[in-house]
Parts: structure tokens; C-alpha cells; sequence
């Protein structure tokens, strides 16, 4: 392994050293990890990951190269990706464009050869926390106060930064119309959605209720993102109003926090997320078990099968992850709304729960 | 749904002897699936053939019957134990089979036995070739389009619709055998032949090829609530057209992007579920196109599997055990990982580092067999590493091979890698480093540029995934360090300066145990057997118990064996470096064979505290001047010998020494390269074959000798005599492929004596301290010693199961400390029935080579038959080993002048049974003059219908074939080739004859009584025991 040419700087004063790849250049931002042992391209461009530099704990990153077909946005949004060894794979079956040069082109920093199980270690242990990846030659002192000045994800609004600018409609098929409020979605969403003959209108995070039921849609649609959801009450309050006018409403990850809010269930930072391809949820209603795919800082505080009385009727607890005994799902009693914590459209991560989006279609079509 | 409480006896069916495509991983699962029931409650009834196996000790099931996995002798388990239930899943492909014929048969039914783990529909879908690709089409699934031949005739056809090459693949036979790939017409007749004699309903599939795809498979949970989780992919980095017992295998894959994983995800889940699998593992291959994303389902074995093993000790997931408790009724949910105590296993492993799996062959045993790489598998045994990174895997798995010689690396290194063969990675490199290219090997290999780029590297610099960093250790965890792990199981890794070891130790004092590594002939499971069992004392005496092993197989690489487990190469480098991070009290390197014994002095040398016999006197027994010398001491004989260093010199003191004479090169294993010469001529056509490096032994053979194996312990102080073992074929067969029988049945009381007499010496003369075993032959009523190993023996399990005495305990004990005269062990712990244990032969999967026993060993496993008498357990052993012993029909002999007069004694009792009798002119001359009626067919030179001709067409039902000395090549090399073919009994010794005569006079009276070894023990108990 050749001479540190980067390092990896906490904001405990934790330091991991590697060799500098991607884009040169320093970055800052919240160090998080993911399990997932395939997929580094839909990760690096799910929107939920920004201002995040995720450390990949699959020692291999880059085996396969990159092509469109793993894109699940327009863009990287991750800060940087800390990997164990990142391969180019250029000229791999499939691939479009090597790893690294595409990491480069992008601008996006980034650092392989780092001892990632220790740092994955460190991390367990002291939480996820603030960090960046720096060339070698910036002391120390300089990457520390890029890393203070980097803000802390509890109270950040996020959606603004990767939301559509404006309406942007997709699809025209014969199935049902659902307006989204778009905190940052991604196109495994979308083709789920639109490959089911849905059409999906994709409203910037800041709609208003009116913004979003004006084409008479068949339900709203709350989608993942990044963030803090308590930073979030604007959305929360739209979703209110638009559960008041008797529209199914369903969403996923960010947006089952932001439906839980609107409940009046409280959500909290994990220690260090969930972030992978593995984690066992359970749905309490039949017992049955997915492997889910996961990616989140924050989770919904609540309890197996908790009932909760609101304004807006009743709702209960319905899914659970059975690493950790969190909520992973809520549902309407008397209502059409639900959601999810984890990501039923995979890219990356097991199809299991893709019947979830027939589920979806299914109520929202009732609804029509 | 908790444990069911509606079952409460459950029967378990192992897997039988170690043969190639079933080997030690069976042990492993069937001792993990027993633990568990037991853990969970049940009353476990096990059936297994073979007593170097864990899950034989008795202490793992609720009764153990050693009885040949047929239907007959499980029939009677079962009319005796009336089990509740039948797992049939974790004993391979034999106990799949051996379920299948019970239901077929009406067993089960008649006597209430439900099949859990796996339904009858479900085996016959995934085992029914047409049956299988109806259910994967009605699943949406593809798989290779192919055919169903049961004639040469059929499968001619094939060519015209798929075109060549084409995949044949014998139906219901273990990994693949008989099968092969076919490149034209003529080669596909030659391949559907043998694969229609292969295969137990004369069925061949004959598949398109999808040689050059990628190869994959999954390791797939489900329960009956229908939760479905995949263990492990495993990716082969061979592509397809070599078996994947054969090629070099990584976990996790590493070519497919998410989307084409996910897809085999998806496919392997609707797999299970179309198949019908409930509960339990299977393990699912694909062949994926990589230029056009194309998935064909290769095919789904509804058991745990030799994969399935790979995966748990690659991921920390305990396929076997979460299987047996899914067949009890739980599900995945409810049953906690055992690495992290706090996540369930309803998840899918997330893996940290890479894995390598290697295969080890063993071509180098079977002159003249096709040493290619098909579809038939070939390897007998595998080494799997850990690395953080793939060069870090590789190149531990390059160094845990322990090649017996280095590979030759000449010639036209791209035409050798066209053509597949168990060298071609250590090829691929020398090609690399001569300045081949990575698109120049893709091409001909069709192996995927991304591992080649990282051979290229390795080529060019084999320190590249090490360089510029420190050694480390790292836990096997199953989630990638998301949890805390609590169950210590190691690998080393390499990371940058500074790096933190993850091994937590406690205060209490270690004893490191250095396993056998990769399986293969001469050291197989039972060496893996006495590691075991020292991890069990070691435990049992109040310290931790330290496993150093590279062997995903076995049993001694579960987590649960020891208190830390390192899954580590064994090099004196690698074992160093442990030593430096446990700090143990002591290392033991009795019982791995020969593995650890070659590191022996290197430990001794760095300051490493050996337990156990020295340094000093192992090399004792091995240098033949001095332990010759201290034979003489003592008073024992040994036959005339001679070391050469040279064939010059060789050729020179034969003649002092005396014909014939047993020669071999110095320090090997298994009797690699040994022979029976019978005159200088022959000697020298010997040196000329077997080149020299270093010593050639030269001893004395003795000629119709009877030669004896003794296990035995010594404290120092006092000597105890495990076992005395008399072997079946007379000396000059190697031991380990001879059967032998215990207590000796022919030998006298004085003789006996002498032998007790000489072992208490030798023993105490080498100053042992554990365990030596001594082999004796008795000629002309005199003892000689052959030689003496002071280490665990191949026969030690076999002597522990007949005796009832776990010898290696025993030894261990003495090695920490304790001594014999403190141990309440039986003076003779014989007892009063009689054990066979019978070698297992791999003649039927390498065609070509001679089914002949001599000097060298070629058995991979063995079986064990317990009876009253000797007939009867002879006659338990040979069902057990496959041997089919004819009731009737005809028997073929054919023999050397000197066998002729006792081949007339069995002539004798063959015709009084009722058999015709057949023989070549001279045979059949000395039976006839007997009275004995006779006929007499051509030889192979005389004109057909001669004796091939005879076996070919299915008019012979047994062969006694004894070889003449010189010329074994000649008919004798045709006959039994044609027997072996046609899976006929082939004997090929005088002795074995005149056993397998009175086997079938034994057989003739019923089937003998079944014994539990519990019982078995419980009647011996009652025996005085030694003051």
C-alpha cells in the first residue's frame, strides 16, 4: 500500500489514513456507514445520502464500474465515499465509466485503503458524528475547522437542497395520479410507480396542500430524503392538511418520519443509522419477515403494535425491525395512510417488499 | 411457531464414508443439527457408517447406530427405535437418497416416521431432472434447455437440437460423477455410457452448454412461515464448465452490480419456494451470461450441502444448526445469531472481508487418470481463507494448499490453460509474470477480468496485498461490525501501522491445537477427529481451547469447537504470529497428522512450548538408523532395511538386504510413491519412475505376513494399549486401505503378549507422551516391528468407537498433565464384539486408473462394522463401503500361481453356496482338479467372449482378481477396470476373498441384530477395569 496521501479526520480527533481518489480536494460532513455488499452506485446517488460521506464496509468498491442503469438520481449526492479498496473497473461487463474517474469527473473527494472496519468500530461505538475526508498535505488543524464548521445533523433541513425546483410530472399511464412531495427521491420510485401505470407529479418540498391536490390527484406520496424530519414542520403541517381532506397519503422512509410527526409520534437520531441491505423488519399484522433495504439517521419513537389517537383518527405501529425492536411502519385505522421506514423499491437491496407499490396503487386507486 | 412438541424421537441419517463430493462438511452439519436437537430436548437416533465422524461420539445423540446407511439396516433402527420423525437433510446426498427409498418402500409409513426438513415432493423436485425444470418453467425460470437420454441412442439426437458442446450429467449420483462435457459425437457416446451406469435409474441429462458463464450460487434459508434469507453468494471464479467442488470460489461475489445480484436473489427465493423446500437450506446455482445478463438455473440441492458449509464458516452463519431447528418448528425470527446473541437470524449476512475456497486433488495417487477439470468432480478435500482483501484471501489460500510439489510450469502455458486442471492458477501466474495480458487470459479462460487484473497484480509482486502493512486480527462476525460479535472466531488482516487486534481473551490459561488442513489421502476427517477431541479436553481442563486450522469441512472450524478460533493457513509464519498474540501454555501437534508435525521443529526452535512427545523423540522414530538402533535395544525385531542416497546406492545394498522389498522415498505421506519390487531388475525399473530427492527407503517386505496396528498412550511412566487392530489384507497393503478388525481374530494369546510386550517398550523407549501408533508384522510366528509413529493415528476414532474409550481424550489428558495410573481405563478394552473398519475407494471416479489395493493409499474414507462375530461385521463393513456382495450368481476368479491353492479353498465354499463359478484357464484348472465344477472362459488375448466380455455384459456378480507381481497392468488392469465400471464387487486380495466368502455365508443366516454404541458400552461397562 503506498504512502497516506489522505486521511480521514472525526470530529473526535479520530484519524484513519488512505489514499486519496475521486476529485482532489477536501470535504466535511456527517461519517455514516453502509453494510450493503453491492449497489455503491445507487448509494452515492440517493439523495438521502447528501452532505453524508458514506464509509462502504465492503472491502471492494468500484468491481463493476458505473453505468445509467445505476443511477437513482441525476447526480452524486453523497459528500465522499471511505473505502477499504476502490477499483477503477473501467473496461468491467456493463460498465459505462470507471468508479474512481467517474467520482472525479463528478467532483466528489474520496479516500481508499482506510482501515473501515475500524472506523465502522469507532463509529458503533461514539455514534455516527462529523468528519471529512482531507489530502494529506492539509494539517490537521484546518480539516478540524472545516469539520466544526460543517453543521450538526440533528436540525437540519436537507429537503430544500434536493428537492425539484418545480413541478415536473412523469409518466402518463392509465393508473392512478399521485402527487409527491419530492424531499428527494429516487428513480427506483419512480419506476416503481410509473412502470405500474402510475403517473407521478413531483412537487418541490416547499408545495402547499392546495399546490398539491390542484390536478385532483388520487393520494400523496411521501417520499425519502435527507435530514433531520423535526426540521421539518412545514412539510408536516402540508401533510396534515392533506390527510384533513380525506386523501390516502403513503410514504417511505423520510416520509413515514414525516407522517409519524403528523400523528404526533416524536422521531430521534439513532446512534449511527441504518444504512444496508440486511435488516430483518417484521410486520406485526401476519408475522411475516422482509429483508429490507435501509438508509436512515432517524428513526419514528414508538413501540411494537403502539396504538395512537390523534385529531387525525386512530393509527397503530405496524412493522418493526428486528435488529433493534424499532418502528419501521405505521397505518391508518380508518384511514388510507400508511408507511414505511425502510426502502421497499430497493436500488440497492433485496426486491422483497416491491409488492408494496401494488399495495400503494391498489389504495390509491380505490380512492379514485 | 415455537419447538413442536408433537415429535419427541428424532432420527437422523448421516452421510457414510468420506468419498469425493461428500466429505467431512457432512460431520460438520450432521454434529451441529444432533447438538441442537439434543440442546432443544429431543431424543436423537442417529445412523451413520462412519466412526472418524464427531456425530458418531455417543455423546451426540440419544443412540448411535454405526450400520451401513441401506435401507435394510435402517429399517431395523427404525422398527427398534420407532423414531417420530426422519431429518433427512443434513447427511448429503446419501440420507436424501436413503429417505426417499424408506417412503418409497413404505417404511416410513408402516411405521409412523414423518420426513421434516424436506417433503418427499420437494426432493423429488429438485433431484428429478424433469420434474425440476417443469417446476422452474412453471416459476418463470430458466434453466439450460436440455434432454432426458437413457441411451446412447437418445442422446445422439441431442447433438442435432443444442448443438455441441453438450453437458452430460448422470441422474441421483453425488457431485456429478459420471458425468462430463462432450466436444463431439464420439466423446458424448463414451460419456453417456458411463454416465448410464452411474447413475442408480439408468438416466443421463444432457444439457446446452453455458461453458464460459459465469458461475454462481446462493445459500438460501426458509421457514415454514415462509421467511426466506440468503446465507451467502458464493461466485466461482472458474466459470462454467468446472465443477464447483472443484473451482477456486469467493464469498461474497464480486462481479455483479446490485441489479443482477438482486436478480439472483429473487430467482434463488422463487426457487426454494417452487421447489417446496419448508424448512431448512438449499443451496442454488446459476450460470449467468455477462454480456448479456442472461440467468439460467443450473440446478437446487434441498439439504445443506459441501457449499452450505463454505458458507458458514465464510459468513458466521450456522446453516446446519438454524436448519434443524427450522425443522422443529421454529422460525427464523425466534432463533437467535449465535455471533451477535442479540440480532435473530432472520437477516442476510453482511461480510467484511473476502473469502477464497481452494480444492485440493490428488491426481499425483492415480497414475493415468485424466488429471482435466470437467464437470466431474475431482478434488478430495479444500482450504478456504480469509482475507480483508481478494489478494490477501488469495494468497493465504496459495500458502494453506500445502502442495505435496510444486507445480510444473513449463511448456506452452496457454494451451494448458484451454484445458482447465488442478494446477492452472499457479499456471495463470507464471503466464502473467511471463507478460501474458489480462485480455489475451480472458480470452482463453473466460474468467472475469476483475479477478484477473488482481492475479496480474498478485503475479507481478505475491507481497502487493500485503505491502506497507501489519498483521492484525479480525472477528468473523456476520454483520460487518454493525453489532458487537461475542463469539471469537479470527482471521488476520493486513491494515496500515497502528491497527488494534479485535481478540479479546480472558485471564484463564490457552492451549493452542493445530488441525490438519486441507483433507486429502492419508490425512483425512480422522485427524480432525482428535483435534476435537483435544479441544474438548483442553476446555474440560479449565483452559481455553485455541483452534489454528484452514479446513472449512470440518467440524474442529465451528466456532463452538473451541474457546477461539482462528481460521488460518498452516505455515510456521502464520502459526508464529498466533502464538505472539495468544501467549498459550502450550501448543499440541499430535493430532493434526502430519501438517503440524512438519512445524514441529520451527515452534521448538522459536521458544514455542510443544505439549506432549518431543521434537527429539518424533524425529527419533522417523530416522530409521536410530530408531533402528533402539529397536535393537530393546529386544524387537524389524525387517532388514536400508537407506540410499542415491539409486546408484539403491541398486547396490538391495541385494544385502534381501527381495522382495518395499521401497519409497523418505518422508511421506500416506505411502506416496511406494513399492513392492521383487527383483533388482524391478528395483531399477522403480528409480528410474520415481525420481529421487534425498533418501530412498528400502526394507525388507514380509511375504504373507499379518500385519497388526497398535493405538496406544504413554505417560512417561506407565503405558495404556488402546487397541490392537489386525488387518484384513496381508502386509504390503497400505494400512489405511486395508481393512482391519479389532480384537485380531487369527492370532494367539502369546502373540499377542509379545506385541503388548514391544509396544510398552517402544513407547517408553521414544519417552512418549500422548499418543503412538506402532504397526507390527507377524511372519512365521515371529513379531516385527514396521514401523512407529508417535502421534494420533488414522485408526484412532476406530479404535475410540470400538472400544468405547475416546483414545485422543485419553492421550490429551496426559499431554496437560494427568497420568494413566490416575484414569480409571480398561485393561482390555475390547470387549466382546467384533469391529471392522473397511476402506473406501475412489477407483469408480477416476477412470483409468487400476483398482488395485498395494503400497501406497488411496482410500479417502472409511466405514465400521460392529457384530457379534467377525463374518457378520466384515459383512456390515462391506455394505457400508458400497461393496455390493452378491447372494447368488456367478463369480469370476482369477489369481496367481501362488494364490492358486487358496483360491480352490474359495472356489470350494463359493460353489457350496450355491454361486456358479467362472475362471481363466490356469485357475480354473487347479479348482477343477479339486472336483470343484468350473468353467473355464478366454482371457483377454484368447477371442471373445472373453472375461471383459463377460463383466460387460452383466454375467458376472463378483471378481477375485489377485495381480501378479510384475505384470499387474495386463488383464488384471482390464478387469478390474470393467468391474469398477459396472459397480461390481472387485476384490483383489487372497484374504479379503476368504472374508467376503464367509460375509456371504454370514448374510446367508438374516440380517444380524443392530446395537446402539450406547448400548454397546453399557454391556461393557460391566467388565472389571484395571486396578
Amino acid at each position: 500500500m503506498s504512502a497516506p496521501s489522505a486521511y480521514v479526520l472525526l470530529e473526535d480527533g479520530t484519524r484513519f489514513d488512505g489514499e486519496a481518489v475521486g476529485a482532489p480536494g477536501a470535504v466535511a460532513g456527517e461519517v455514516v456507514f453502509t453494510t450493503g455488499m453491492s449497489g455503491y452506485q445507487e448509494s452515492m446517488t440517493d439523495p438521502s445520502f447528501a452532505r453524508q460521506l458514506i464509509t462502504f464496509t465492503v472491502p471492494h468498491v468500484g468491481n463493476y464500474g458505473v453505468s445509467a442503469a445505476g443511477m437513482e438520481s441525476d447526480r452524486i449526492h453523497a459528500a465522499g465515499a471511505i473505502m477499504r479498496d476502490a477499483l477503477n473497473a473501467e473496461d468491467a461487463p456493463g460498465a459505462e465509466r470507471g468508479w474512481l474517474d467517474w467520482l472525479a469527473d463528478c467532483g466528489i473527494p474520496a479516500i481508499s485503503g482506510v482501515d473501515t472496519r475500524t472506523l465502522v468500530r469507532h463509529i458503533r461505538e461514539a455514534g455516527a458524528m462529523r468528519g471529512g475526508i482531507f489530502p494529506a498535505d492539509m494539517a490537521e488543524g484546518e480539516a478540524r475547522e472545516r469539520i466544526a464548521a460543517e453543521p450538526s445533523m440533528v436540525g437540519r433541513d436537507l429537503a430544500r437542497e434536493v428537492t425539484v425546483p418545480e413541478l415536473t410530472v412523469i409518466g402518463n399511464g392509465s393508473g392512478p395520479r399521485i402527487a409527491a412531495l419530492d424531499t428527494g427521491i429516487k428513480h427506483s420510485i419512480v419506476r416503481n410507480f410509473t412502470s405500474r401505470g402510475a403517473t407521478l407529479e413531483l412537487h418541490p418540498c416547499t408545495a402547499t396542500a392546495d399546490d398539491l391536490l390542484a390536478s385532483d390527484p388520487d393520494g400523496l406520496f411521501l417520499v425519502p430524503g435527507p435530514g433531520d424530519p423535526a426540521a421539518l414542520d412545514y412539510i408536516v403541517a402540508t401533510i396534515r392538511e392533506v390527510l384533513d381532506r380525506d386523501r390516502p397519503v403513503f410514504g417511505i422512509c423520510l416520509g413515514h418520519q414525516l407522517l409519524s410527526r403528523a400523528v404526533g409520534l416524536e422521531t430521534f437520531k439513532l446512534p449511527f443509522g441504518h444504512r444496508g441491505a440486511n435488516h430483518p423488519v417484521k410486520d406485526l399484522r401476519d408475522g411475516s419477515i422482509a429483508i429490507t433495504s435501509q438508509n436512515h439517521g432517524f428513526a419514528v419513537a414508538g413501540e411494537a403494535g403502539q396504538r395512537i389517537s390523534s385529531d387525525l383518527g386512530e393509527a397503530e405501529i405496524t412493522h418493526v425491525n428486528l435488529y433493534d425492536g424499532t418502528v419501521e411502519g405505521l397505518r391508518f385505522l380508518d384511514a388510507p395512510a400508511g408507511c414505511v421506514q425502510y426502502h421497499p423499491e430497493a436500488g440497492p437491496g433485496p426486491n422483497d417488499s416491491l409488492g408494496l407499490f401494488d399495495d400503494f396503487l391498489r389504495e390509491f386507486a380505490a380512492h379514485a | 411457531m415455537p419447538r413442536r412438541d408433537d415429535i419427541s424421537k428424532i432420527l437422523v441419517l448421516g452421510s457414510g464414508p468420506i468419498v469425493i463430493g461428500q466429505a467431512a462438511e457432512f460431520d460438520y452439519s450432521g454434529t451441529s443439527a444432533c447438538k441442537v436437537l439434543l440442546e432443544e430436548g429431543y431424543e436423537v437416533v442417529l445412523v451413520n457408517s462412519n466412526p472418524a465422524t464427531i456425530m458418531t461420539d455417543p455423546e451426540f445423540a440419544t443412540a448411535t447406530y454405526v450400520e451401513p446407511l441401506l435401507p435394510g439396516p435402517v429399517t431395523q433402527v427404525i422398527e427398534k427405535e420407532r423414531p417420530d420423525a426422519l431429518l433427512p437433510t443434513l447427511g448429503g446426498q446419501t440420507a436424501l437418497n436413503l429417505a426417499k427409498a424408506l417412503m418409497e418402500d413404505g417404511t416410513l409409513e408402516r411405521y409412523g416416521v414423518e420426513l421434516i426438513g424436506a417433503n418427499y415432493d420437494a426432493i423429488n423436485r429438485a433431484e428429478d431432472r424433469e420434474l425440476f425444470d417443469a417446476t422452474m418453467q412453471k416459476a418463470g425460470l430458466r434453466t439450460a434447455r436440455n434432454t432426458i437420454a437413457t441411451s446412447v441412442g437418445e442422446a445422439r439426437a441431442a447433438v442435432e437440437e443444442f448443438g455441441l458442446p453438450l453437458i452430460v450429467r448422470p441422474a441421483f449420483t453425488l457431485g456429478g460423477r459420471g458425468g462430463g462435457i462432450a466436444h463431439s459425437a464420439e466423446e458424448l457416446e463414451r460419456i453417456v455410457e458411463r454416465g448410464l451406469a452411474a447413475s442408480p435409474i439408468g438416466q443421463v441429462l444432457i444439457d446446452e452448454s453455458v461453458l464460459g458463464w459465469g458461475e454462481f450460487e446462493l445459500e438460501v434459508m426458509r421457514d415454514h412461515a415462509d421467511n426466506v434469507v440468503i446465507v451467502c453468494s458464493i461466485e466461482n471464479i472458474d466459470p462454467m464448465g468446472v465443477h464447483t467442488g472443484d473451482s477456486v470460489t469467493v464469498a461474497p461475489q464480486q462481479t455483479l452490480t446490485d441489479r443482477q445480484y438482486q436478480k439472483l436473489r429473487d430467482q434463488a427465493i422463487a426457487v426454494i419456494r417452487a421447489v417446496g423446500v419448508e424448512t431448512g437450506g438449499s443451496n442454488v446455482q446459476f450460470a449467468v451470461n455477462p454480456a448479456t445478463d442472461e440467468i439460467v438455473v443450473i440446478e437446487m440441492n434441498p439439504r445443506v450441502s459441501r457449499s452450505s458449509a463454505l458458507a458458514s464458516k465464510a459468513t458466521g452463519f450456522p446453516i446446519a444448526k438454524i436448519a434443524a431447528r427450522l425443522a422443529v418448528g421454529y422460525t427464523l425470527d425466534e432463533i437467535p445469531n449465535d455471533i451477535t446473541r442479540r440480532t435473530p437470524a432472520s437477516f442476510e449476512p453482511a461480510i467484511d472481508y473476502v473469502v477464497v475456497k481452494w480444492p485440493r486433488f490428488a491426481f499425483e495417487k492415480f497414475p493415468g487418470v485424466d488429471a482435466g477439470l470437467s464437470t466431474h468432480m475431482k478434488s478430495v478435500g479444500e482450504v478456504m481463507a480469509i482475507g480483508r482483501t481478494f489478494g490477501q484471501a488469495f494468497a493465504k489460500a496459495l500458502r494453506s494448499r500445502e502442495l505435496d510439489e510444486q507445480p510444473d510450469l513449463g511448456g506452452d502455458l496457454l494451451a494448458r490453460l484451454a484445458e482447465p486442471a488442478a494446477d492452472r492458477y499457479d499456471v495463470l501466474l507464471e503466464a502473467f509474470r511471463r507478460g501474458h495480458g489480462v485480455d489475451e487470459l480472458h480470452a482463453i479462460t473466460r474468467i472475469d477480468p476483475w479477478y484477473l487484473r488482481q492475479l496480474e497484480a498478485l503475479a507481478h509482486d505475491p507481497e502487493a496485498p500485503f505491502a506497507g502493512l501489519e498483521r492484525t486480527y479480525r472477528a468473523v462476525d456476520t454483520c460487518a461490525a454493525e453489532f458487537e460479535a461475542e463469539t471469537p472466531y479470527y482471521y488476520s488482516a493486513w491494515e496500515r501501522a497502528g491497527a488494534t487486534t479485535e481478540v479479546r481473551r480472558g485471564d484463564r490459561p490457552s492451549v493452542m491445537i493445530l488441525g490438519s488442513g486441507p483433507n486429502r489421502i492419508g490425512q483425512g476427517i480422522e485427524f480432525d477427529y482428535c483435534c476435537v477431541h483435544a479441544a474438548m479436553t483442553v476446555r474440560e481442563s479449565g483452559r481455553d481451547a485455541v483452534m489454528v486450522n484452514c479446513n472449512p469441512e470440518t467440524v474442529s472450524t465451528d466456532y463452538d469447537t473451541s474457546d477461539r478460533l482462528y481460521f488460518e493457513p498452516l505455515t510456521l509464519e502464520d502459526v508464529l504470529a498466533i502464538v505472539a498474540e495468544e501467549r498459550p501454555e502450550g501448543v499440541i501437534v499430535q493430532f493434526g497428522g502430519q501438517t503440524p508435525l512438519r512445524l514441529a521443529a520451527g515452534l521448538a526452535e522459536a521458544g514455542v512450548p510443544l505439549l506432549g512427545t518431543s521434537v527429539d523423540a518424533i524425529d527419533l522414530a522417523e530416522d530409521r538408523g536410530r530408531f533402528g538402533a533402539l529397536l535393537g535395544q530393546i529386544g524387537c525385531h524389524a525387517p532388514p532395511f536400508a537407506t540410499a542416497h542415491s539409486p546408484e546406492e539403491a541398486l547396490q545394498v538391495a541385494p544385502e538386504v534381501g527381495f522382495p522389498l518395499l521401497v519409497r522415498p523418505s518422508y511421506v505421506l500416506g505411502g506416496r510413491a511406494m513399492e513392492i519390487v521383487y527383483s533388482i531388475d524391478g528395483l531399477a525399473d522403480y528409480l528410474r519412475r520415481v525420481p529421487s530427492r534425498g533418501e530412498i527407503f528400502l526394507d525388507r517386505f514380509l511375504e504373507n505376513a499379518i500385519e497388526l496396528d497398535v493405538d496406544a498412550i504413554c505417560d512417561g511412566e506407565d503405558v495404556w494399549i488402546g487397541g490392537i487392530m489386525q488387518h484384513v489384507e496381508e502386509a504390503g497393503i497400505h494400512s489405511g486401505d486395508s481393512a482391519c478388525v479389532l480384537p485380531p481374530h487369527s492370532l494367539s494369546d502369546d502373540t499377542l503378549a509379545e506385541v503388548r510386550r514391544h509396544s510398552r517398550d517402544i513407547a517408553l523407549a521414544l519417552g512418549v507422551r500422548g499418543l503412538i501408533n506402532i504397526q507390527y508384522a507377524v511372519a512365521n510366528d515371529c513379531v516385527y516391528v514396521i514401523e512407529a509413529n508417535p502421534r494420533a493415528s488414522r485408526t484412532v476414532p476406530f479404535v475410540s468407537k470400538a472400544t468405547g474409550v475416546p483414545l485422543a481424550k485419553v492421550a490429551c489428558r496426559v499431554m496437560l498433565g494427568e497420568r494413566l495410573a490416575d484414569m480409571d481405563l480398561p485393561a482390555d478394552p475390547a470387549g466382546d464384539h467384533v469391529s471392522v473398519k473397511e476402506a473406501v475407494l475412489p477407483f469408480d471416479r477416476f477412470t483409468g486408473s487400476d483398482a488395485l489395493l498395494g503400497p501406497e493409499m488411496r482410500s479417502t474414507g472409511e466405514v465400521m462394522g460392529i457384530a457379534a462375530d467377525f463374518p457378520a461385521a466384515f459383512a456390515k463393513a462391506q455394505a457400508a463401503a458400497g461393496m455390493r456382495l452378491p447372494q447368488s450368481g456367478t463369480v469370476f476368479l482369477t489369481v496367481t500361481d501362488a494364490d492358486k491353492a487358496a483360491a480352490v479353498g474359495i472356489a470350494a465354499q463359493l460353489h457350496d453356496l450355491g454361486f456358479k463359478i467362472i475362471a481363466t484357464p490356469g485357475t480354473a484348472q487347479a479348482i477343477s482338479r479339486m472336483g470343484i465344477p468350473v468353467q473355464r472362459i478366454n482371457k483377454l488375448g484368447e477371442g471373445s467372449p472373453h472375461v471383459v466380455d463377460w463383466i460387460e455384459n452383466g454375467d458376472v456378480d463378483l471378481v477375485i482378481n489377485t495381480p501378479t507381481g510384475t505384470d499387474a497392468r495386463a488383464d488384471g488392469y482390464e478387469i478390474r477396470g470393467a468391474a469398477v465400471a459396472r459397480g461390481i464387487a472387485c476384490i483383489t486380495t487372497i484374504s479379503g476373498g476368504m472374508a467376503a466368502t464367509r460375509a456371504i455365508a454370514a448374510a446367508r443366516v438374516g440380517s444380524p441384530p443392530v446395537h446402539s454404541l450406547q448400548e454397546i458400552a453399557g454391556a461393557h461397562r460391566t467388565q472389571p477395569v484395571r486396578s
